[in-house]
């Protein structure tokens, strides 16, 4: 709709708007997190949930400790590679549309971890993530600028046309695949249709 | 508490045929050790659970730790026959000693507040004959450790209750803490590559152009 009629309309006491954006500002209002923690992020996802934070601004208060029930998955904390199977598992149980926050330098890269024969090397080697949060931990008030970012992002998905979510294309994947414990390492030691190791620029 | 030397002594009066060993730690700590022979370790540890002037009955942790197989390069003097005239010369030997794995349990008394007594077991070699008594039976608290012990370092604790993997899944072949442990080769661009890392950077830079 032309911004200009739109205003022109407000102010004649006319209300006007378009499917989409009530459905993404219930969407983005409404974002209920999974009620989960792996370390000691969780902690600071706790603290983001309490009075002082308060979470329940965004909308976002309702930690449900099902994932049928859940539109956000917070990695909070360091994925063991044991761990990562279950995680993935979460995620595939959850309904779309579905996001998800990377929190602290372990869940994106691995973080302090990240040489250890026991860690995986970020979630987003197996799962798509939506936002990254640096840190170690990340203060509350990075996980909500995470939470702003996301509902930024959810503000902006288009519902029709070529750009719209992934959530929308029937074909596209909503459940990904669970890596194995293997003899040496997971495997698959990552989901190339998600994540491809970094290419090697040589210096010179 | 007593002396080392004390303790050993009686020990070997209460267990005929065991054998002890002071392992003497050079370190500023000085703490030294008593390594017990693996057939006798079960009833040295019961001994020095109960003995009234012992009392330990706490063994707050467990270690384990691998010693690779080590190679000692000598020099000897050798006497040999060259055109005609008896010479000494020098040749190197290269000495093998094979390498080993061992449990440490750190000894306390809460009842007598004493403390630390260090225990050592030492197994035949780090590959099959890997096995050590578990102490389980003794001390109840040594269980996990013992199984994070099996787990990392691949020490076959006997008559544990339940010798499983801790850390690491069931399916998990490696002893990622020996040192001979080799990690999947899973590298990824790092900004501050460092030491270790920067050389494998610099395998996979090679390997990539």
């Amino acid at each position: 709709m032309d911004e200009g009629l739109k205003s022109e309309l407000s102010k004649q006491g006319v209300f006007t708007t378009t499917f989409e954006q009530v459905y993404n500002w219930g969407r983005k209002n409404s974002i209920w997190p999974l009620n989960f923690g792996l370390a000691c992020c969780a902690i600071e996802m706790i603290a983001a949930a309490m009075a002082r934070w308060d979470l329940a601004r965004f909308g976002a208060e309702v930690f449900r400790p099902s994932p049928r029930q859940a539109d956000l998955m917070i990695v909070a904390g360091t994925v063991t590679k044991k761990m990562a199977p279950q995680v993935v598992r979460l995620y595939n149980q959850m309904p779309e549309p579905k996001y998800v926050i990377a929190m602290g330098a372990c869940a994106i890269s691995g973080g302090p971890f990240k040489q250890g024969y026991n860690v995986l090397k970020g979630i987003d080697r197996y799962i798509p993530v939506d936002v990254h949060i640096p840190g170690c931990p990340p203060r509350p008030e990075a996980l909500l600028h995470a939470f702003m970012t996301l509902q930024r992002k959810i503000d902006e998905q288009a519902l029709t046309g070529e750009q719209r979510p992934p959530f929308l294309v029937a074909e596209a994947p909503s459940e990904f695949p669970v890596p194995k414990c293997g003899a040496h390492d997971l495997e698959p030691p990552n989901n190339p249709a998600v994540w491809q190791p970094p290419g090697l620029v040589k210096a010179d | 508490m007593e002396t080392l030397d004390q303790i050993k002594a009686r020990a070997e009066a209460a267990n005929p045929g065991a054998r002890l060993e002071i392992i003497p730690n050079g370190s500023p700590s000085g703490q030294h050790s008593i390594l017990v022979d693996n057939q006798h370790a079960a009833a040295v540890a019961k001994f020095l659970r109960d003995d009234p002037l012992l009392q330990f009955d706490y063994a707050s942790n467990v270690a384990g730790v691998d010693w690779p197989d080590t190679v000692l390069k000598k020099v000897v003097k050798v006497k040999q026959v060259v055109e005609g005239v008896e010479r000494e010369l020098d040749q190197t030997v290269e000495e093998k000693k094979p390498g080993y794995l061992e449990a440490v349990y750190h000894l306390y008394s809460m009842q007598l507040r004493h403390g630390p007594l260090i225990l050592r077991l030492r197994t035949a070699d780090r590959a099959e004959r890997n096995h050590l008594p578990s102490l389980t039976s003794v001390w109840r608290g040594a269980e996990f450790q013992e199984r994070e012990a099996f787990d990392l370092y691949g020490i076959v604790f006997d008559g544990h209750p339940d010798l499983r993997r801790i850390l690491m899944w069931d399916e998990f072949k490696d002893y990622p803490m020996r040192r001979d442990y080799v990690e999947p080769d899973d590298y990824e661009y790092e900004p501050t590559a460092h030491d270790d890392v920067l050389e494998k950077a610099r395998k996979h830079a090679e390997s990539a152009v």
